[in-house]
């Protein structure tokens, strides 16, 4: 059913009708009105969960940790610091092999202090063993968690998953959203009925040390789950579509690409106005094209290098940077891209909510046509 | 043995580890001079003690795990218990 | 045999000789029984009892990090309600994971009331690591980062009183006790597992390792620690002291003088001023629990 709502209820709603045991919340800019929407379903009955209100980020996912291994659907929502504050319980689930979602409001990251939006958070955990889905719209951001669930729970996966959609910008919006119904979600998402948990009858020890004879081999199987992860996307996803209209089947999503000539690859909500500076562009002759990345983990390395064959230059925007090096995305499109001759830029903007606008994009594609980038874009020269 | 993801596993597996050839010392139970008390029983930090099969009511070490740590022989309110020095 | 000892702590862990930790946790899963869920903390407990795919625990267990034991378990509670079942849950962590690192979980899970019974097994000391200080390291004591030397006598601090820190949370009911005292540190397991809420048992668990002395010893030790006063063993019902255990007080060098970690107090030369500070300690713990047996005068 269409309803115009905020981001965060939504997800807050998707959340809902995922049937979480146990949600654990900490509250941070810009989340807290999911979890403060879910606080209020389950005071009034609409919710049947354990809401553990912890006291601090660490403990929020510690507590998923807890619940997931004890057999129980799991979820906490967080951002930028929060985030960063549980670094070593994210490692530590995804190596658990622990099938938690975790609602990323993608935020700036600390010092200086900054509550709005880019997504150095979730980027900076990319190593982590967590999958990551990234949002262009609160539709996405709905939809991406029962797929989340689906995808993270499949036994030949079991890793956790953040979904991740850009904070203010798309939390904090009113769009208009389809809502499933309970049955619907229901029909797509089962039971979680994990085979082995936390249960007397059946005793294991959970989370037991590795020695350098089995560490290697536990890292590698990690990673063999991640890429095994893209064909359960695929599968889901096109469930997904065939139930509710709307495909999910694909890592990333092509707009304008096919004869493009220039190609931009952006994640999140910035290809929104991408989108529309295109249409812009292409009025004006220019042949320009998107490509969306709606999955970062695992990384479509394959699925960029053939869907941007035969393309004349590529444009990388980054809303976060390895600082001292370079964006992230524009660092594994390269690696996707090597041998291909194919010349990447990558730009890095929009950082802690810095506004990125039509005419942005369209200077950014003028820069890659005189082959300028790997820069900062939109620095104001006064302020430095 | 296929990798248990999440580095998990079942019990039984510690037995694999026969920690008897930490010994240095090894226990000798005097069965005549036993009280029957229990203490050595409940003080081995192995859990290794247990009832000796003569139906007695007496207790032996089991010499797989035992690691003569000594606490047993020093607890014993009757003395029977005795540490020498184990000839490999 | 009725005090017969229920296995679900199996042979073969890796624990040191003598290891009272060990013994804590053969004691402690006899007390609890089957029905238990075990959440432990990094920490010498976990790392002797579960190198992949070796595990000497024979109840369902679970180790995530070093201070997130109580978080955890919070998150096993919220599970079990949920899904309608009965296990037990307990945590058993080192005094390094609960003093220090855990603070602000316990803090957290104390204040929200958790069903679950939190062991801690004081050896005084991060052990696991090489015999660090922690907060729970007693005065004067020799540490590797609080080592006794020519301008220094040791760890500077007294212990931090944990059990007085969780009864100001409101935990029904907290309790310390002592290896040495099997049966007495059982009935304490037991008590707090089945009191509703979230409950505290601090054991003491002498390190001959760390702590510097053989290990047949480790029993001896124990009680002497008690018979010092330098270890008191109480319980706390709502926040009242309740149960303490009385002795016929022993000087605290007798204590003193079998441990390593403490030696610098006597060799090269007696330092009678400490010596002295740590007897205040001891009669000041004598005077506030109430633990002097009064001996009638000939």
């Amino acid at each position: 059913m269409l309803e115009i709502t905020e981001g965060s209820h939504a997800v807050a709603e998707a959340v809902r009708l995922s049937r979480p045991q146990v949600i654990s919340a900490y509250p941070i800019t810009p989340q807290t009105h999911i979890v403060e929407a879910l606080a209020e379903f389950v005071a009034n009955g609409l919710l049947d969960a354990e809401y553990i209100t912890v006291e601090n980020e660490l403990s929020a996912l510690s507590a998923c940790v807890g619940a997931s291994a004890a057999g129980s659907r799991a979820y906490s929502a967080t951002t930028s610091q929060g985030l960063a504050l549980m670094f070593e319980v994210c490692f530590n689930a995804a190596g658990m092999r622990l099938p938690i979602i975790m609602s990323i409001a993608n935020r700036a990251m600390g010092a200086p202090l900054s509550i709005w939006n880019d997504q150095q958070d979730s980027i900076s955990l990319r190593d982590s063993g967590w999958l990551q889905f990234y949002a262009e719209d609160n539709q996405e951001a709905t939809d991406l968690h029962y797929i989340a669930y689906r995808v993270a729970e499949d036994p030949s996966v079991l890793l956790p998953a953040f979904v991740c959609f850009d904070g203010f910008i798309l939390s904090h919006t009113y769009e208009p959203v389809d809502m499933l119904t309970q049955q619907e979600v229901d029909r797509y998402l089962p039971e979680f009925n994990p085979a082995e948990r936390l249960d007397m009858k059946d005793p294991i020890s959970f989370g037991m040390y590795a020695t350098p004879e089995y560490y290697l081999e536990f890292r590698y199987e990690m990673d063999l789950a991640q890429k095994k992860a893209k064909d359960v996307i695929a599968k889901a996803g096109r469930e997904f579509g065939s139930l509710f209209g709307r495909d999910y089947s694909a890592l990333v999503e092509g707009y304008c690409l096919d004869d493009a000539d220039t190609a931009i690859v952006a994640m999140g909500s910035i290809c929104g106005t991408i989108k529309d500076a295109i249409d812009e562009m292409r009025k004006d002759g220019k042949k320009v094209g998107l490509l969306k990345i709606r999955v970062f983990r695992p990384f479509p390395s394959d699925e960029i290098a053939k869907i941007l064959a035969g393309k004349k230059r590529v444009a990388v925007l980054d809303k976060n940077i390895s600082l001292g090096a370079k964006g992230a995305t524009v660092l594994e499109v390269r690696d996707a891209l090597y041998g291909s001759g194919i010349p990447v830029k990558g730009y890095v903007l929009g950082l802690g909510g810095r506004d990125v606008r039509k005419r942005d994009i369209k200077e950014i594609v003028s820069l890659v046509e005189n082959g300028k980038g790997d820069q900062f874009y939109g620095l104001r020269k006064e302020v430095l | 043995m296929a990798l248990a993801a999440g580095c998990r596993a079942r019990p039984g597996k510690s037995r694999d580890n026969r920690t008897g050839s930490w010994r240095v010392f090894k226990p000798f139970f005097n069965h005549e001079t036993c009280s029957k008390c229990g203490m050595c029983v409940t003080l081995c930090p192995e859990g290794c003690v247990h009832e000796d099969p003569s139906g007695a009511g007496t207790f032996e070490p089991d010499y797989v795990y035992c690691k003569g740590c000594g606490i047993c022989a020093a607890e014993c309110p009757k003395e029977a218990i005795t540490m020498k020095q184990e000839e490999k | 045999m009725s005090d017969a000892i229920c296995e679900l702590f199996d042979c073969g862990h890796r624990a040191c000789g003598g290891c009272g930790a060990a013994l804590a946790a053969r004691l402690a899963t006899t007390a609890a029984g089957p029905n238990t869920i075990v959440v432990s903390s990094t920490g010498c407990m976990e790392v002797f009892s579960t190198p992949y795919p070796e595990t000497a625990w024979k109840v369902p267990w679970i180790h995530s990090l070093f201070e997130n034991a109580s978080a955890v378990a919070s998150g096993i509670d919220a599970a079990i309600k949920k899904q309608g079942r009965k296990e037990k849950i307990v945590i058993m962590a080192g005094d390094g994971a609960t003093f220090d690192i855990g603070m602000i979980c316990i803090s957290g899970a104390f204040e929200r009331g958790h069903d679950f019974t939190y062991i801690c097994y004081d050896n005084e000391a991060y052990m696991n690591t090489g015999i660090q200080r922690s907060g729970a390291t007693p005065y004067d004591a020799s540490t590797t980062t609080s080592p006794a030397g020519s301008q220094s006598f040791g760890n500077k601090r007294p212990k931090k009183d944990m059990p007085a820190i969780l009864a100001a949370h409101g935990a029904p009911y907290v309790a310390t006790a002592s290896i040495a005292y099997p049966a007495d540190f059982k009935q304490k397991v037991e008590r707090a597992i089945n009191t509703p809420g979230p409950c505290y048992v601090q054991v003491h668990a002498p390190c001959c390792t760390g702590w510097g002395f053989e290990g047949d010893q480790t029993i001896a030790i124990a009680k002497l620690a008690l018979e010092t006063g330098l270890w008191t063993n109480f319980e706390m019902v709502e926040g009242n002291v309740t149960k303490v255990k009385k002795v016929v007080r022993k000087p605290v060098e007798e204590y003193l003088k079998t441990q390593k970690r403490f030696r610098h107090l006597f060799k090269p030369r007696r330092q009678d001023a400490e010596i002295a500070a740590i007897q205040a300690i001891a009669d000041r713990n004598a005077e506030k629990y109430g633990i002097d047996i009064k001996l009638k005068k000939p």
